[in-house]
């Protein structure tokens, strides 16, 4: 009994398979087309994935809409352009660049600069506040000695 | 002194943003729709499909579109507080039946009371992707020039009826 339980769990895996190919077009290279720009496209309902990717209503719909247009001859801006005037740069994976996009885009490299700024000014502090110490000869061969004494341990 | 107090000003300023970041909620998605006119459509009524139903016809009313579906959980949640403003004849409300079986809509109003002047069949969704609906229930506030002022993502409330939908829809109707 137990020995047949465990071998309808293993076997469960082979029954459950992705439904990724659930709504193929016709056109092999359409279809191929419609995946690589949905690829680009955010999924409105589970916003981590992708079009292209997701198995939402919302998601399915889509893919036929883009299927339709590029049946249509629309080319691939157009049809993002589409979207876009109904869901938003939301649905963009890369988002434009734009005045109120200008942070998103350069602002870590400002911030960058910042830090860079920062860690010029204080290396300069520093060299200000720690004098160079210069040796006087006794002290530089008790100096040498006590490494050598090191390196002999 | 300066020591302790750069770090703690960036440790309260990043504070800020994540608490601020905290309350947003990332699945309102701004509509780009605002401002816009309403995407035309010309869909089969749900009670009469003989007969449609365009926007276009409602040119010089301040109306309510209203996207619900009867496989919908949280419309049931929404649906009293929509019979009620309804009941008040206020501003009236048309429903964009989403995606829906006809059977099941008619058996959902049948049963817990039909708030719409009417609704239309958008049996493939097609209408509600021209509106961007993402997730129903969605509500539109539509201007007498069949221009959209306001779109309320998810559940109209008591609370954002009182606060936001009403007051707008006042406004619009003075003008």
């Amino acid at each position: 009994m137990k020995k047949l339980l465990i071998l309808i769990f293993c076997l469960l895996p082979t029954f459950s398979h992705a439904g990724e190919a659930k709504d193929m077009a016709a056109d092999p290279v359409l279809e191929k087309r419609m995946i690589g720009l949905a690829e680009n496209l955010r999924c409105l309902v589970c916003q981590n994935e992708s079009l292209a990717s997701s198995h939402a209503e919302l998601a399915e719909d889509l893919r036929r809409e883009v299927r339709e247009q590029m049946a249509q001859g629309k080319n691939d801006q157009e049809i993002m352009d589409y979207l876009v005037a109904r869901y938003g740069d939301f649905v963009l994976y890369k988002p434009p660049v734009k005045s109120y996009t200008v942070l998103l885009w350069f602002g870590p490299f400002a911030l960058l600069l910042v830090g860079a700024g920062v860690l010029v000014f204080q290396l300069r502090k520093r060299r200000k506040t720690v004098q160079e110490t210069v040796l006087t000869p006794e002290a530089q061969q008790r100096a040498a000695s006590l490494l050598n004494e090191e390196d002999n341990k | 002194m300066m020591r302790f107090i750069l770090p703690l000003v960036v440790f309260l300023v990043l504070a800020a943003f994540l608490f601020v970041g905290l309350r947003l909620d990332p699945h309102e998605v701004p509509s780009p729709l605002i401002d816009k006119p309403a995407p035309a459509f010309n869909l089969p009524q749900l009670h009469n499909p003989g007969k449609n139903f365009s926007p276009e016809e409602m040119k010089g009313k301040v109306w309510l579109l209203n996207a619900w579906s009867s496989w919908c959980v949280s419309c049931k949640e929404e649906h009293p507080v929509l019979m009620d403003l309804a009941q008040q004849n206020i501003v009236p409300i048309y429903g964009l039946d989403y995606k829906d079986k006809r059977e099941d809509a008619l058996m959902q109003l049948a049963r817990g009371g039909d708030p719409y002047v009417l609704s239309v069949m958008d049996r493939e969704g097609r209408t509600g992707i021209d509106y961007g609906v993402y997730g129903v229930p969605e509500t539109y506030v539509i201007d007498k020039q069949g221009i959209i002022r306001y779109k309320q993502i998810g559940l109209v409330t008591p609370q954002n009826l009182r606060e936001i939908i009403l007051p707008l829809v006042a406004e619009l109707q003075k003008k």
